[in-house]
């Protein structure tokens, strides 16, 4: 294969990968927006169209064609650059995500994979450390003291959490062996649920340490306090107008959509189905390679689901409390979990 | 065969690698001179450590050793470690004299 | 020439066959320059957000070329530690202390007389070093990567003592941010 065809491949990947995603956001809105209706005893949008399903693209008009206000305060490079800092980082770190089974396509490419990276989780982890830029700077550059207020709580709670995230991972991988995130999930493939990390992996603390730390990680409910409306205005997005504020929502629920990707990877078994080899597979060529998707998405779903469920039910938390429970809690549960995981692996 | 084609297949040498380094440390040399900001100042011997790291990972690459890796490793721990003291001290100076310039911070000056 | 049958980029687990000379040969002069432009911009930038911002650049293409390098633990241990945490602490304090533009000096006398005579005569020096140095080989995209496994060996068997003896700096480093950036009884007797 010459580079002009890999480079072909892989935009053609990149390209189908990337409508998905933002297709995935849109509709992750309106499954939040019904969902949190229902738990609230209303309809959520049930106008435009069946269901209330073509929402999003109305949602998309909307933010395109409202008023994009700039005020004259900012500090304008900066400004106009960090929604683009935050969307870009959050849809950049699904590349090295495989969805389906490593089905190998022309020329040795993966067909369900951008890139198979042999760093895979630590290439995630980077990129979500980079997108703390996008909310710091446009906290600052705004110039106004809600969204710097914002920000700066924003900063502190994504770093005091990316330390108990990455550690919970720390298990998973002494497991595996490996930091590909292929690798990982075949290590989970071959007795089912059993085998999954979060039960037959026994590493249910540490799926619980993830979540917390993902909901911090993403700025959400009951973790919210970036954007604190009761007190902080919107944080870090209040001169945001228009489609840099769209920008900044949509990069939310690509990290919602990343962070669900990656507690699939690591612990809920990736795109292996739950009965594991119960259920014979299909010989149709179409549904062996579709089924592992749906096995994926349907995971991912789940966790989606179980974040607007808590944004349903939770109320928001003190800024003190967060910073109390993270690192009084999740931090040395974290190291505890680590801990054991090794003993257990050691002494097996 | 002519220059360009020769470049297209060959390998990259080694020695671009180091002279980008060298550039980068003789800029961070420039940047910790001219600067005068505290915090830039700072950022100037960041620079300069990245730049030392360059030519570790290109030595461990060229004699096929993981110990220059891990030596930039050490690096990077040392200079977290750096980062952390070296900016309380930067808000301890910003409460006592409320201004980061080097020039004006001269108490210690003869 | 351009079919060379089983290269492998690094961090790409499978064999992927692509002329790998151009791919290198791109992917460092992009890189090298953004950290050459980078470097130059901290330097030329007068505001210490912009400056922050372009190192941070820096790091991150310095990154790319580990990996070219074949050091791709190194690679993401430099966008994660540099980028995501060191430099996030820089802007953290830029933004908190709300620090203005700089006003421009030349520095001080010994700094004109002596630094800049000095830099030129390292880059010099280092320059004609390096170029005149021989058997210094060559990388290419194809020479394997070093795994984390490997690195993590070497550093767990062969280097533990200094692995352990970093830790405990990491420890007294906290404790001396701690103690320096808080506000003690000693800060106010500063007379702020």
């Amino acid at each position: 294969m010459t580079i002009l065809q890999f480079f072909l491949w892989s935009l053609l990947k990149v390209a189908v990968v990337t409508v998905v995603m933002l297709l995935g956001i849109a509709y992750t809105v309106l499954l939040e927006r019904k969902l949190v209706g229902r738990i609230q005893n209303r309809w959520g949008p049930s106008r435009v169209g069946p269901f209330g399903l073509l929402q999003p693209l109305v949602d998309g008009a909307k933010s395109f064609l409202k008023e994009d206000i700039i005020p004259t305060a900012v500090y304008r490079p900066l400004y106009l650059f960090a929604p683009i800092i935050a969307l870009g980082c959050a849809l950049i770190s699904i590349a090295v995500v495989p969805f389906g089974a490593p089905d190998v396509g022309p020329g040795g490419l993966h067909l369900f994979q951008i890139s198979d990276v042999n760093i895979g989780l630590l290439v995630i982890l980077g990129v979500t450390s980079i997108g703390v830029y996008g909310i710091a700077l446009a906290g600052w550059s705004s110039n106004n003291k809600y969204s710097l207020l914002g920000s700066l709580r924003s900063s502190a709670q994504l770093i005091s959490y990316e330390l108990a995230l990455g550690l919970s991972l720390v298990g998973v991988v002494l497991r595996a062996g490996s930091l590909n995130l292929r690798v990982i999930v075949e290590g989970q493939s071959s007795k089912g649920i059993l085998s999954w990390n979060i039960f037959g992996g026994l590493q249910f603390i540490a799926f619980f340490i993830y979540l917390m730390a993902a909901y911090a990680e993403t700025n959400r409910s009951p973790f919210d306090l970036p954007e604190a409306e009761s007190e902080l205005t919107a944080g870090y997005h209040t001169e945001y107008s228009s489609m840099k504020f769209a920008m900044f929502f949509m990069a939310e629920y690509a990290n919602m959509i990343t962070v669900g990707c990656v507690a699939t990877l690591l612990f809920l078994g990736g795109w292996t189905s739950p009965f594991g080899n119960l259920i014979p597979l299909p010989q149709n060529i179409v549904i062996h390679a579709l089924l592992p998707i749906f096995w994926f998405v349907l995971k991912v779903f789940s966790f989606l689901f179980l974040y607007v469920w808590v944004r349903g039910t939770l109320p928001r938390f003190r800024y003190d409390q967060l910073m109390n429970f993270g690192w009084r809690y999740l931090l040395p549960l974290a190291i505890l979990n680590i801990v054991g995981t090794s003993l257990w692996l050691a002494y097996r | 065969m002519t220059p360009a084609s020769h470049l297209l297949q060959q390998e990259i040498p080694l020695t671009w690698y180091l002279l980008l380094s060298a550039a980068l440390f003789s800029l961070g040399v420039i940047g910790f001179l001219i600067k005068r900001n505290l915090i830039t100042v700072f950022m100037s011997i960041e620079l300069m450590l990245n730049a030392v790291n360059l030519s570790f990972v290109t030595f461990a690459h060229q004699w096929h050793m993981v110990k220059g890796q891990i030596f930039v490793f050490f690096v990077m721990m040392v200079a977290a470690a750096e980062a952390a003291v070296g900016l309380a001290i930067i808000i301890a100076v910003f409460r006592a004299r409320t201004t980061l310039a080097v020039d004006r911070i001269d108490l210690m000056k003869l | 020439m351009l079919h060379e049958p089983s290269l492998s980029l690094p961090g790409f687990a499978p064999a992927l066959p692509v002329c790998d000379g151009t791919m290198h040969l791109i992917l460092f002069v992009l890189f090298a320059g953004l950290c050459l432009a980078g470097a130059i911009n901290l330097l030329l930038q007068s505001h210490p957000i912009n400056s922050a911002l372009s190192l941070i650049v820096v790091m991150t293409s310095l990154a790319v070329l580990y990996l070219l390098l074949g050091a791709e633990f190194l690679a993401a241990a430099q966008v994660i530690v540099y980028a995501g945490a060191i430099m996030v602490l820089f802007t953290f304090v830029v933004m908190l202390l709300n620090a203005g533009r700089e006003e421009r000096t030349l520095g001080s006398r010994v700094a004109r007389a002596v630094g800049f005579p000095a830099v030129v005569t390292i880059l010099g020096v280092l320059a004609t070093v390096i170029l005149r140095a021989q058997g210094l080989g060559s990388a290419s995209l194809h020479d394997g990567i070093t795994s984390t496994e490997e690195l993590s060996a070497v550093l767990f068997t062969k280097l533990l003592l200094p692995f352990e003896v970093t830790s405990v700096l990491i420890l007294i480093a906290i404790l001396g941010a701690v103690a320096l950036a808080r506000h003690g009884d000693g800060e106010r007797m500063d007379g702020k």
